[in-house]
């Protein structure tokens, strides 16, 4: 995953809503203060930062899966648990709790925290595919990741996303499930699936 | 002599005595005792004259095809000893294949030693030249690109610090013995011995895979001591020249380790380059061969050897630029060529590098018994010693340093197996002869010490690490295929992280990947890949090169009884298929006495359908040997069955969205009763090869009908009304035989990029 690079910064503000900030979400202060002026420079100064707002950074135009990356932003799950929904904007602790799924975990944990970091992180991603807030993946969600990440190549991608869609949706229920009757119906990808699904996210990169 | 020639095959025959007779009078006339008697003894060894004697049938002339028949004979040995140490089980399944071999050089050594002939030694051109290069374009063009990025950091920090570590260290601590040892070792001086450290310390790639490929350790590591032992070349190459030149001066200034660490960045970035543009001319040129579909796999080979002799004329680094060369031109060049070339090509390449390491393998062993040798107890024996602390300690230590800005950190067990893997080989010895005994009067003793450490680290190391790492219960490599959920989630994430460190604001390596990509797909592909082809998305080649593979796993197993592993024949499409509500049919439920109706009717169509089917069968296709054994009525029964079964669907359930090719597909391979006849059903996927290639127009057009009806479930329920059930069952009935047909077709020709292929099956001859 990423790092956040160190840079110059100006005298913390808020250092006491830092420090909480920082053991909630494992940040450290210099990292929170430089996602912090990035928060106000995003949301122009305001308190909340709104879609909009984030559909403003040009680098992210080109991304094919942009909408469901700034929806990420505004999806309860990901900041409260127990709560499903969508709010219209954020506040600087939402965005930050957000980023901190894409923090190196840091070194010297237990394997049990890895692996529990591990599986909020794949609960995002999770969540991601999850538009429903059902708890499962459905084959229609599924396509229609597909389709989004091939969203660039017209109507080739549309009819070519339904193919793989299925195919994919087909090993997940075999790897997950194993033998199934023709009648027996499999719902969708559970997040126990998913985890199974997702054994080869490999975070083998190194940072940067 | 000027003969009757009546026939132009007396008149060769003549003409092949006649220049045979020259040759025979160079060798000296009393050679009977060498090379058998044959006519030549009647020559008066004046080549003027000639006495006439009896018309030579049957003459033998060895020295005619000496070289070829050696070079052959021994390639012919190499292939047999790998074929008989894989016939004997268990001793392949202990000692690994470089050992072996080593074992079979030294004793065919031996014998030729026996003899009295001299044995041939390996020599530095020929490895060089011929021997390696295929071993490294097989390396090169199957890389794991991705892995190899991934962890480049910590390969380059292996690979040159390590290596310069090594060096310094085995040659700096050989010196001092060398000092200490006094009267037999006192002439070897410093430079000579940072010259021997230098040479020694190179990870050999030839020997990592060789042991590497048998123990199957997971990919990471895999990547780590690998690409180390690419990579270091052009450290090595440094080193050495540098060390060679000045030796004879005696002395290094300052100014000469500048200009070296100058050297070593032009040697490495060089060779890149050189590489890069020759994978470069190879893609473009692979774009336009569809017509030429046959010498395609040369221009890969080809272009690749130019990239390394080019690299070596300029004394850079050719393995990098080979290395360079394959990773460049694999994902244009495989995106333009037929799959027919692709299997060409890996099968040459692992061909080659197979027979190059095994010769090169067998050629250590008898060059230990032919070469000069000196042995000097105190130096092999601290070089064996030296080599193995360096390595130990290099390892430990740079990992220490990588640990700290890597994420997934290197465990010591990790360790242990990098500094284990560590092994020399052929390259090592080649360059030590290479050197120059006038310079280097040590020359002999480099010699035997480098033998004694390849044949430690090959013998001990490449023995006891199979045993070690399942003692140490290492994570072994994943047998998994790449799987369609892996490359999509890949992407996605990809697409995430690169999206989160826009919105962080922050350019990371993913963001650079990301512009990479973003280039590489607007402007360079559309130069490097033919037609079509160079828009098509990264997930969708790969889908469609995964639905080929099960395509010709479907049609090579039989299709019988043993289904592909990829495709799962437990879960169909009904079970993931979202069966809607009964509350939302619009249609009125039909009773049974209709739907009765309704199958005979679709069942005598279906009948008419089958024979057309079996028809087209019979003519088109290649003869099946097992087509007189059918059961007619069988098979009749089987496909009604099974055609019914997909009716019911129809009937029961208002119509799916659109049926993509997968779920045709998953329908008649996951039907149960469809596989129930063993004999029968070899024959039979002829037909039911549906091989799912949406990219053409046919199919999609087929499917694009449903369609535009199909968006909406309202829509669909109304095509399925009482009112209009024969057209839409009769569409239906049309795709299981439109569709094999087109696909048939193209399960004939070779699937390229252009939909009017023509049949590649045709001879080649013109």
């Amino acid at each position: 995953m990423i790092t956040i690079v160190m840079g110059s910064f100006q005298s913390l503000p808020d250092d006491h809503q830092y420090r909480t900030l920082s053991q909630k979400t494992g940040f450290s202060l210099e990292q929170i203060a430089i996602l912090h002026n990035r928060f106000k420079q995003l949301s122009q100064n305001e308190e909340t930062l709104r879609r909009d707002d984030l559909k403003t950074i040009q680098d992210l135009e080109s991304n094919p899966i942009r909408s469901q990356i700034i929806e990420a932003f505004f999806d309860s799950r990901n900041f409260q648990k127990d709560v499903v929904g969508s709010v219209e904007e954020i506040g600087f602790e939402e965005f930050l709790t957000v980023m901190s799924y894409f923090r190196a975990p840091p070194q010297h944990i237990t394997e049990e925290q890895r692996e529990e970091i591990r599986r909020a992180k794949l609960r995002f991603l999770f969540n991601m595919h999850d538009t429903d807030n059902d708890g499962t993946i459905t084959l229609e969600e599924y396509r229609h990741v597909v389709e989004e990440l091939l969203s660039r190549s017209g109507a080739l991608g549309r009819e070519t996303a339904k193919g793989i869609a299925d195919a994919a949706m087909l090993e997940v229920a075999s790897i997950s499930v194993g033998p199934m009757a023709p009648d027996e119906f499999y719902e969708g990808i559970t997040f126990e699936h998913f985890l199974k699904v997702c054994q080869f996210v490999r975070l083998y990169a190194e940072a940067t | 002599f000027p003969g009757l020639l009546s026939s132009p095959g007396e008149g060769a025959l003549l003409g092949l005595c006649a220049s045979l007779k020259p040759g025979r009078a160079a060798s000296s006339p009393d050679t009977g005792t060498g090379h058998g008697g044959s006519h030549g003894n009647k020559n008066p060894g004046n080549g003027t004259t000639y006495s006439k004697k009896p018309f030579p049938v049957l003459s033998f002339d060895y020295e005619h095809v000496r070289l070829p028949f050696e070079i052959s004979l021994w390639v012919l040995l190499a292939s047999l000893m790998k074929l008989g140490f894989h016939l004997i089980p268990r001793v392949s399944s202990i000692v690994p294949e470089s050992c072996l071999l080593i074992v079979v050089g030294l004793l065919v050594g031996g014998l030729i030693k026996m003899v009295g002939e001299d044995p041939p030694v390996l020599e530095s051109k020929i490895f060089f030249f011929y021997l390696l290069p295929p071993i490294i374009l097989d390396a090169g063009y199957f890389m794991p690109i991705r892995q190899f990025t991934e962890n480049l950091g910590t390969i380059l920090m292996f690979a040159v610090v390590g290596t310069l570590w090594n060096s310094f260290f085995v040659g700096g601590l050989l010196y001092g013995v060398c000092q200490l040892e006094g009267h037999k070792l006192a002439y070897v001086d410093l430079l000579s011995c940072l010259l021997f450290g230098s040479i020694i310390s190179a990870v050999d790639p030839v020997a990592v895979l060789a042991v590497f490929e048998e123990i199957h350790i997971n990919e990471l590591l895999h990547i780590l001591v690998f690409g180390e032992s690419l990579l270091n070349d052009a450290v090595t190459v440094v080193l050495y020249h540098l060390f060679e030149e000045y030796s004879s001066v005696g002395s290094i200034t300052f100014m000469d380790v500048f200009l070296g660490i100058v050297c070593f960045l032009v040697v490495s970035l060089g060779g890149i380059v050189v590489g890069a543009i020759y994978g470069i001319l190879a893609a473009f040129t692979s774009r336009f061969t569809s017509h030429t579909r046959v010498i395609e796999p040369l221009f890969v080979f080809v272009y690749s050897y130019m990239a390394y002799l080019s690299a070596e004329v300029f004394h850079l680094s050719g393995i990098m630029a080979l290395i360079a060369c394959g990773a460049v031109m694999r994902p244009y060049v495989e995106a333009n060529i037929s799959h027919k070339s692709h299997t060409t090509i890996k099968y040459f390449l692992k061909m080659w590098s197979s027979v190059s390491d095994t010769l090169i393998f067998i050629f250590l062993g008898v060059s230990t018994v032919a070469g000069p040798h000196q042995w000097n107890w105190t130096f092999v024996v601290a070089t064996v010693i030296f080599c193995l602390v360096a390595r130990v300690l290099g390892v430990v230590g740079l990992t220490f340093v990588i640990n700290k800005f890597r994420i997934v950190k290197l465990t010591s067990k990790d360790q242990f197996i990098i500094a284990y893997g560590g092994l020399r080989g052929a390259i090592a010895f080649s360059l030590v002869y290479l050197l120059n005994p006038k310079h280097f009067p040590m020359r002999n003793m480099f010699l035997t010490a480098i033998i004694t450490v390849i044949f430690f680290t090959v013998f001990v190391q490449g023995m006891t690490i199979r045993p070690l790492v399942d003692l140490l219960a290492v994570k072994k490599k994943q047998e998994t295929k790449r799987s369609i959920n892996e490359e999509i989630h890949t992407q996605f994430l990809d697409h995430l992280l690169t999206g989160i460190e826009d919105i962080c604001g922050h350019y990371g390596h993913h963001h650079w990947k990301d512009k990479l990509n973003r280039f590489n797909k607007k402007y360079v592909k559309k130069c490097l890949i033919a037609g079509e082809r160079s828009k098509e998305p990264q997930l969708i080649a790969f889908y469609h090169k995964m639905e080929m593979k099960q395509a010709i796993e479907l049609v090579e197993s039989g299709g019988g009884a043993k289904l592909p592993s990829a495709l799962p024949s437990t879960v169909s499409m009904q079970n993931i298929q979202p069966k809607k509500p009964s509350q939302d049919r619009a249609l009125p439920q039909l009773s049974k006495a209709r739907e009765e109706e309704i199958r005979k009717i679709l069942r005598t169509n279906l009948q008419r359908t089958r024979q057309r089917l079996r028809s087209y069968n019979r003519h088109t296709l290649i003869a099946d040997p097992y087509e007189d054994g059918w059961n007619e009525m069988l098979l009749k029964r089987k496909k009604m069955k099974e055609l019914e079964k997909k009716m019911n669907n129809y009937l029961t359930v208002p119509a799916p969205p659109p049926d993509s090719p997968t779920i045709t597909r998953a329908r008649l391979a996951s039907d149960p009763q469809a596989w129930g006849l063993k004999s029968v059903t070899e024959s039979i996927p002829t037909i039911k090869v549906d091989l799912a290639s949406p990219q053409s127009p046919e199919s999609v057009n087929v499917v694009d009908e449903f369609s535009k009806k199909g968006s909406q479930p309202k829509e669909e329920e109304g095509g399925l009304t009482m009112k209009v059930p024969s057209p839409a069952k009769q569409r239906k009935d049309k795709t299981p035989d439109e569709e094999p047909q087109q696909r048939l077709m193209r399960c004939l020709s070779d699937p390229g990029p252009a939909a009017e292929e023509e049949d590649e099956d045709e001879p080649f001859l013109p």
